[in-house]
């Protein structure tokens, strides 16, 4: 069913589940390392093996990591609650239980407010904030031999264990209403703000192509009009910002048709398809597990004292949406700069760019144009590409005291960005600097008009444009690093001519 | 063999090696020779290895040699319960599920045992998973009586009070769940001791049901029991329960032995039917003893007591079907039926079916039911509301004495056989015991006698409040010193395997 027809006559509420791993340099329940990529089952120890008479013990990074983004929330704290244990069997998860919280959250009843553009301006909604728990990760189960790499047809199955026990914060939201047609836009917004959240908090780098934010989309439809919600479906590991735009987008078509054609929506779990941006049916949740949650007699209470939940949320650094009505004040931005700064994700790396040094139209103009086509030819978000703020504002220096062009800093760009080091580096080892030393411009611009008396007496007879000849030619001898604008200068001062 | 070592007691024996009368490797030597001489009858030892017993030995006296501060019971065998993992023996907790795992850590406890310069000689036979009274769980066959062959030596950890009893070892470790270390003691005529819970780590402790669990002492004797109890217990930062607190001066409290002045309970709800006469006649003349001494005896009630039987069989089973949640074939132990046809749930399935008694998936079973959506609040959470009351019994009987007394079992050893089919019949053996595992306070069985009808052991239980330890130590010496005037020696030097 087409998107505007389906927005026509229903109404979509939106819940989204989010986990993401914690950056902690520690496993949740134990001191095993978490660097990503490392060889299978190297990370590993008997707690996170679940070696018989192995315990946890809470990492307290991971707690204080939990507690910061619940007041980054704006959640209130509990200052009592157990971790429980979610029991089912599953190969990959070495205790046939995970710890993680139930009734008890560490962190409730908060909200998140997103921006989203529409045809009539920005348009602010406020998601809320049901809980923030903490939990642990499973390990990663690959299924061989089969040719669907599914486990279904597959000859064995490996696992790897190394994921089993990283800190997991889940993030879940209220019923998100009333958003209408804007809702894949609200979701995606809502993954947005969340991701630079955690970012600007530093609890998470959070690398979405290596998993580390995990996005699970509840979608159901109501007629317009009607207050009763309709049944969800519940589409698991949607991984990346445009996916969870399309999988509500495909929820909402595929919800609709099913209830124009009279059917009924079935309360199931479904899987996000990357490739056709799809959504195909998974297990029915009516045949679900009982978790038979219970406290985990393993953990003690977590209680956080008021004064260090007070001294947590007195040493929040400023968080995105502050950030972005100071830096628009600030730079003076219109809401359209403000936006394609937000879109292209640089906000954070101009603001750091900025405070290295750099002029802030400067910044942005490097970051939003010749940084974010790098990174989208080599298909990494902008954040990824191998250059730091502080080095893109030292490209701008080098260009602003006239020892780079701009076609010469894009060069050291090339040069930073193939890892031959910093923007100093570069152009020395490159031999990029400018000429603008005026005894090795002045040589150049004489031995010009030596060789082309024609050119320069044209000039002199006030021809002033056929200065751009002699220009070409010290440009030819510098190899291109003169600064065009001064050899200009000089060949009219010494030709006796008003530029 | 040399009798006379083995009659030492473990302090005399600690002494005599710290003295240079004799050495570790001697008495280890005398041990395993007794070890392979009666546990042909007794089955006290599920796995002895003679060369890794004298090599800790060869090692302890290495470090005596070399001037090191070793404690009192350097050089001194032990015998282990197979429920803690050691690196340098298998451990099954008598499980099939486990047979010839070698676990590749120590538990905190063992890690103690050989820091304290004790020498383990091998890992005692057990109830499977701690579930039983009996040693008849044991997927290696019962453990015998050393008093009586055709009498059950208690349990769970009746492969350590009979090698004690039978002379094979001077101390032995245990754990107490519902009475696994108290029951045996009595019926063994030993002492032995549940410490506070959270008192004695748990790490390494093949866990039953985590929040009763509390690794204690076997010994022939109370000051050996304590001397055992302060070398392994204290706290463990890899157990989040165990308790930042110094350990109860018990080895001071034995050594004094007195009562006078103290406030002593009888808990009135443990006597009258059930309770085997003679049982009732000892009980009660230590009581008078105690009077006699100086005590202040008064009768105490604790009607919330009469629950915590059927609390305890929701609350342990519960927990247990979580924690053998991780015996799936996946990692370790048993692997049934993967033949390259079956899924991994098909094998995990076959190997708990084959590796687990059906002691153990009674209860699993049980724990799993009590736990489902549905059930809960009317099982495990009416249980945990028992478990309060009974907490609060304590602490009011607390307030007006300080300790309390009770006998550790209703009836003396009962025939092997005679309980295996009827599981309540069996589990009554833990009445008396079972509310101060509830509660997390500690206490001690001591002998106090032969019941007249049948000439076996009778134990009298000392109850105090969690971290008062030394309480239960300072009367259960103050009644052996008194009884062994009485018997004029040792209890235990009556049964028919002593030296
Ligand atoms: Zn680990």
């Amino acid at each position: 069913m087409a998107y505007d027809d389906a927005l026509a006559k229903y109404e979509p509420v939106l819940g989204l589940e989010t986990h993401v791993e914690l950056g902690t340099r520690s496993k949740m329940f134990c001191s095993c390392a978490t660097t990503f990529g490392a060889e299978p089952n190297t990370q590993v120890c008997p707690v996170c093996l679940a070696l018989p008479g192995s315990l946890p013990v809470v990492n307290g990074t991971a707690l204080e990591s939990a507690i910061r983004l619940g007041l980054a929330l704006n959640c209130s704290i509990a200052s009592w609650c157990r971790f429980a244990r979610k029991n089912y069997f599953y190969p990959d998860m070495p205790k046939n239980y995970q710890i993680s919280q139930y009734d008890e959250p560490l962190c409730f009843d908060g909200h998140l407010d997103v921006v989203v553009d529409t045809p009539e301006g920005p348009r602010e909604f406020r998601v809320e904030i049901e809980r923030v728990h903490m939990e642990e990760d499973t390990g990663k189960t690959a299924h061989l031999g089969g040719a669907t790499g599914r486990i279904h047809g597959a000859e064995y199955s490996i696992v790897d264990y190394n994921r089993a026990g990283i800190p997991l914060l889940e993030i879940v939201t209220k019923p998100i209403e009333h958003t209408g047609e804007l809702a894949p836009l609200v979701a995606r917004a809502y993954v947005t703000e969340l991701r630079d959240l955690v970012r600007a908090l530093g609890i998470s780098d959070v690398r979405m192509e290596e998993g580390s934010l995990r996005c699970d989309v509840n979608v159901s439809l109501m007629p317009r009009g009607a207050t009763e919600w309709g049944t969800r479906s519940e589409t698991k590991n949607v991984n990346s910002l445009r996916s969870v735009e399309r999988a509500v987008r495909y929820e909402i078509q595929r919800h609709a048709a099913v209830l124009d054609s009279g059917g009924r929506v079935v309360q199931e779990t479904r899987h996000f398809q990357e490739n056709t941006g799809g959504t195909v049916a998974g297990r029915s949740k009516e045949e679900a597990q009982d978790y038979r949650y219970f406290p985990d007699p393993d953990l003690v209470p977590v209680a956080p004292s008021a004064e260090w939940v007070e001294e947590l949320r007195a040493g929040l650094p400023e968080l995105p949406a502050a950030q972005r009505r100071r830096i628009k004040a600030e730079w003076n931005l219109s809401d359209e700069e403000l936006r394609d700064l937000v879109n292209a994700d640089a906000i954070g790396l101009v603001a750091a760019t900025v405070d290295a040094g750099a002029p802030p139209a400067e910044a942005r103009k490097w970051w939003l144009n010749e940084l974010s086509r790098r990174a989208t030819e080599s298909e990494v978000e902008l954040a990824a590409l191998s250059i730091t703020p502080a080095q893109v504002a030292r490209v701008v220096e080098l260009v602003a005291e006239g020892s780079l062009t701009n076609k010469l800093a894009r060069q050291v760009i090339d040069g930073v960005l193939a890892g031959e080091g910093g923007p100093d580096e570069v152009v020395e080892a490159r031999g990029l600097k400018v000429v603008n030393d005026d005894s090795a411009l002045g040589a150049a611009v004489d031995q010009a008009i030596a060789d082309n008396p024609d050119v320069a007496e044209k000039v002199r007879g006030g021809k002033i444009a056929a200065a751009g000849a002699l220009v070409g030619a010290v440009m030819k001898a510098t190899r291109g690093q003169a600064d065009a604008g001064r050899a200009r200068a000089l060949i009219l001062e010494r030709l006796g001519v008003q530029g | 063999m040399n009798n006379d070592l083995i009659r030492l007691s473990a302090a005399e024996l600690g002494a005599a090696i710290r003295a240079g009368q004799t050495s570790a490797v001697e008495a280890t030597r005398a041990y395993l020779d007794r070890i392979a001489a009666v546990d042909g009858d007794v089955n006290a030892f599920l796995h002895v290895d003679d060369e890794v017993a004298l090599e800790q030995a060869r090692a302890v006296d290495a470090r005596i040699a070399a001037g090191e501060e070793t404690g009192p019971l350097a050089g001194v065998p032990v015998a282990h319960k197979d429920v803690f993992t050691t690196k340098d023996m298998p451990t099954t907790a008598a499980s099939k599920i486990l047979e010839g795992w070698r676990p590749p850590y120590d538990a905190t406890v063992t890690e103690r045992l050989r820091d304290a310069g004790l020498v383990i000689l091998g890992k005692t036979n057990m109830d499977e998973f701690a579930m039983g009274s009996s040693t008849e769980n044991s997927a290696y066959g019962p453990t015998r009586n050393p008093w009586d062959l055709d009498r059950i030596p208690g349990g769970s950890s009746g492969g350590s009070s009979a090698a004690v009893a039978a002379f094979e070892a001077p101390l032995a470790t245990g754990t107490d769940t519902g009475g696994s270390i108290r029951q045996p003691a009595a019926v063994c005529g030993l002492v032995g001791a549940k410490p506070t819970y959270g008192g004695s780590s748990r790490y390494g402790l093949i866990a039953f049901a985590s929040s009763l669990d509390t690794p204690g002492p076997f010994a022939r004797n109370v000051l050996d029991a304590a001397l055992l109890h302060e070398a392994f217990s204290g706290h463990d930062p890899r157990d989040s329960t165990s308790i930042d607190a110094p350990v109860p001066p018990v080895v001071e409290a034995a050594r004094r032995a007195d009562v006078a002045g103290l406030r002593i309970g009888i808990v009135r709800e443990f006597s009258g039917e059930g309770y085997q006469a003679g049982v009732l006649q000892r009980f009660n003349e230590a009581v008078e003893l105690l009077e006699s001494m100086g005590a202040k005896v008064v009768e105490v009630s604790c009607p919330s007591f009469t629950t915590a039987l059927p609390a305890y069989y929701l609350i342990a089973p519960s927990e247990c079907s979580s924690n053998l949640a991780r015996f799936d074939a996946m990692r370790y132990g048993l692997r049934v039926g993967d033949d390259g046809t079956r899924s991994a749930e098909e094998v995990m399935s076959l190997t708990r079916a084959e590796g687990f008694g059906p002691e153990v998936k009674r209860r699993i079973i049980l724990g799993t039911y009590a736990l489902s959506s549905g059930y809960y609040d009317a099982y495990y959470g009416s249980a945990q509301q028992v478990r309060t009351l009974i907490k609060r019994d304590f602490d009011a009987a607390f307030e007006h004495v300080d300790v309390l007394v009770s006998p550790t079992t209703p009836t003396t050893a009962f025939p092997l056989g005679e309980r295996t089919d009827d599981p309540m019949a069996m589990y009554l053996a833990d009445l008396c015991t079972i509310p101060t595992n509830l509660a997390g306070n500690a206490a001690l069985s001591v002998p106090c006698g032969l019941a007249p009808e049948d000439g076996l052991p009778v134990g009298l239980q000392i109850m105090a409040p969690a971290l008062a330890d030394d309480r239960t130590y300072r009367v259960g010496a103050a009644v052996e010193a008194a009884l062994r005037d009485a018997w004029g020696g040792e209890l235990l030097a009556k049964n028919a395997y002593a030296v």
